[in-house]
């Protein structure tokens, strides 16, 4: 809804500028604000609020971040706190939760995530069970954050989806922002989170604005980790998502809307620890349940949501099987007709929802 | 006189064991120090070294006596404990490369800050857990020092930061730690242990990268023990000067048998650290009496001469002891008594570590999170829920 209302916005606002000469009236208190500068002011705000806080990885100083997330941070805090690394991946990962580990608070960036392989073993075995294996006496407060998921014509080596991967393991949190909101709230909670957190960005949402409402310019505006976030009330299914598909699933409830079917579209916000209360609440009501995301169906967020349904009192209510709608079963191709079948699109959401409805 | 003095100190001894000891030696004249001379290092890179003389305290002798028949004692017992199945799993014993752990303690402070691999019992020794705290980690229970959920490879205490069970990890860590004493500014420094198995590691070679470039105050160090689990350096490094491995990085090699060598070593180090230059690197050459773990026997791939050898000409106890009692700052029968102290005290921790429980079930699930309310974990199918708290 909000990406639709970004796009009607500006042509009244030409319109309106000659109204503003006659009417009083005070600025609109919403923001528009891009993913990119909410991420950007989160992190702003958390290194201005605690000086233990650091960012760390490829480019993010004097390139301004290669996907300009960190733009201007460098220039404000200098050397000390926004560091440039050579490409050691497994390396530089190491470092960051060492300097966790001996009570910084850094924040590790991966040009994307298909980089963070190289340095899995110091996310999973480094960080996630270092609190556990310790009994409690070492925390490892670290953010990793970088763009997730499928981009636009990058193939098989830089479109992959890790939130089945990350999400899979105790010790971890794993969060994944769609909108602004979501991207200033999940950053800053993650980097004030004594744990390590896994944050799943989108490069394509990095230009998309949003509407920030103005809880959200609050500089201690926080979205606690682990709760979902409904983004649009219905009655007759409910569509779950997290990332840039959480867009996808608003389109098709408006399409849908027309022909009287009104989606629940449910944004998860967290994939670990998973609202499933939510997801259940939404469903017991509705009676029928879609998940959608991008990465592979094998073993991923919406195999877990299916379980998950099964073993709860939600599946008594449905009247049917829930559905999947996922990225294709495929490494990413290159060519554009391949790509934009391999990651699920409008119409596949629709498709499924009318299938499960039996329409 | 004499017959009179040791029927006295059997008598106090039996009361208190110190002060007895005291008593029976106040009447020789011991020295207070010696000078010693020391192996000279290796050098890459540097124009100067540790120097090659050194004096040792009575007073430090004795504690480092002392603590290196701890370690020894204890890793003893843990060979034992294993093999009557009291401790399972992993059990990596440093035997034999007591010199390493308690001459790098020697010559740094406190709050100075140490990681290492998996091979850490000696370490977290050093580095202040008491041993019952380590026997009862090791059988796993849960007065071990990390409540029985870590097990061998993973201990830890203030500013020391295990204990790593995957090879070559805890480097880049060590770095890290290293980035937050300069970021800190308060002249602490980090020690960063790994094996000369290790030492191939590709991550290690980043870290080096970074800790030069960043000048993080990073000592590198390099426990060669000669062989990585099976495989004798030889065959696992197309160079085995491993003080040079850092190239760029200045480094030395060091007689890690002789904790007076270690000791100089790791002061020289440390003061090149703090004053801002940048890491350096430090290789230990030193040896283990046991096999790569409890499950290796360890005589598969080297000699029972080779290990004999080293036990009889270089064992660090037995030099330090020689040392000590050859320049009057010991006698023979004071030492003796610090190891009969030493076996009680290992004896007791033993027990503890035998006696006491394991951890309570319903702790399975605590410490996944840290300051977070408490939550529920999933056992081994739905039905089966356990709390966590942090």
């Amino acid at each position: 809804m909000a990406v639709v209302a970004g796009l009607t916005r500006r042509p009244l606002e030409q319109v309106s500028g000659l109204l503003r000469r006659r009417f009083h009236r005070t600025a609109p208190a919403a923001l528009q604000v891009t993913v990119r500068e909410a991420i950007n002011q989160g992190m702003d705000e958390e290194l201005e609020r605690d000086e233990k806080v650091f960012l760390l990885g490829e480019e993010v100083a004097q390139y301004d971040g290669a996907y300009k997330v960190s733009r201007g941070l460098w220039k404000k805090y200098g050397d000390k706190r926004i560091i440039d690394t050579p490409i050691s991946e497994m390396g530089f990962a190491g470092i960051a939760v060492g300097a966790a580990m001996a009570g910084l608070r850094p924040i590790c960036e991966f040009m994307t995530f298909n980089f963070s392989m190289q340095a899995i073993d110091q996310v999973i075995n480094s960080a996630a069970k270092t609190y556990y294996m310790s009994g409690g006496s070492q925390p490892v407060p670290i953010v990793f954050r970088g763009p997730n998921g499928a981009s636009a014509g990058v193939a098989a080596q830089h479109s992959q989806c890790f939130a089945a991967w990350y999400g899979h393991c105790p010790g971890l949190k794993v969060v994944s922002p769609w909108s602004s909101e979501d991207a200033k709230g999940l950053i800053k909670s993650a980097i004030r989170d004594n744990n390590p957190v896994v944050v799943l960005e989108n490069e394509l949402m990095y230009g998309v604005p949003f509407e920030l409402p103005p809880e959200a310019q609050s500089k201690d505006f926080l979205i606690p980790i682990g709760k979902a976030k409904i983004e649009r009330q219905g009655t007759n299914v409910t569509i779950v998502s997290h990332s840039r598909p959480v867009s996808h699933c608003l389109e098709a409830a408006t399409v849908l809307s027309k022909e009287g079917i009104e989606c629940e579209v449910i944004n998860m916000r967290t994939i670990r620890p998973m609202d499933i209360e939510t997801i259940e609440a939404s469903v017991m009501k509705t009676n029928h349940l879609v998940t959608v995301e991008g990465g592979w169906p094998q073993f991923g967020v919406g195999a877990e949501i299916c379980a998950r349904i099964m073993e709860g009192p939600a599946f008594n209510f449905l009247d049917a099987p829930v559905v999947r709608v996922t990225g294709a079963d495929v490494p990413m191709p290159y060519a554009k007709v391949l790509e934009d079948n391999s990651v699920p699109q409008v119409k596949d959401i629709i498709f499924a929802i009318k299938k499960t409805l039996n329409i | 006189m004499r017959k009179m003095l040791a029927a006295v100190s059997r008598v106090l001894s039996g009361v208190a064991q110190k002060p007895a000891s005291r008593v029976l030696v106040a009447s020789r004249n011991f020295a207070n120090d010696a000078t010693f001379e020391i192996k000279k290092c290796d050098l890459h890179r540097l124009e100067e070294g540790p120097p090659v003389t050194t004096v040792l305290t009575r007073e430090d002798g004795l504690k480092y006596y002392r603590m290196m028949q701890t370690v020894r004692r204890m890793e003893l017992k843990a060979d034992q404990l294993y093999k009557q199945k009291i401790i399972r799993g992993f059990c990596h014993l440093c035997d034999g490369q007591e010199a390493c752990c308690v001459g790098l303690e020697a010559g740094i402070n406190p709050t100075d800050h140490l990681i290492t691999a998996y091979r850490a019992h000696g370490f977290t020794f050093t580095r202040g857990l008491p041993v019952r705290a380590i026997l009862a980690e090791l059988t796993g229970r849960r007065g071990g020092c990390a409540k029985g959920k870590g097990g061998s490879m993973h201990m830890y205490a203030k500013n020391f930061y295990g204990g790593n069970g995957i090879v070559g990890a805890q480097v880049p860590l060590g770095a890290g730690i290293a980035l937050a004493c300069k970021y800190n500014e308060k002249d602490e420094i980090c020690l960063t242990l790994y094996g000369d198995g290790a030492a191939n590691q590709g991550q290690i070679f980043e870290a080096y990268n970074m800790a030069a470039l960043w000048k993080l105050p990073c000592i590198f160090i390099c426990e060669n023990n000669r062989y990585g689990m099976g495989t004798s350096v030889e065959r696992a490094a197309a160079s085995t000067d491993y003080y040079k491995r850092g190239d760029f990085i200045p480094g030395l090699r060091v007689d890690g048998m002789d904790i007076l060598c270690v000791r100089e070593a790791t002061r020289f180090a440390a003061a090149y650290c703090r004053s801002g230059k940048g890491p350096i690197l430090m290789e230990l050459q030193t040896y283990r009496y046991h096999g790569h773990s409890m499950s290796d026997p360890g005589v598969s791939y080297r000699t029972r001469e080779e290990i004999q050898e080293v036990r009889s000409k270089s064992d660090p106890i037995m030099l330090l002891k020689d040392r000590m009692v050859n320049s009057n700052l010991a006698s023979v029968e004071e030492l003796k008594e610090i190891d009969v102290e030493v076996r009680k005290e290992i004896e007791d921790a033993a027990q503890f570590a035998t006696a006491d429980p394991e951890p309570p079930l319903e702790e399975l699930g605590y410490h996944i999170y840290c300051s977070d309310p408490p939550f529920e974990v999933r056992g081994a199918n739905q039905w089966i829920k356990f709390k966590s708290i942090s």
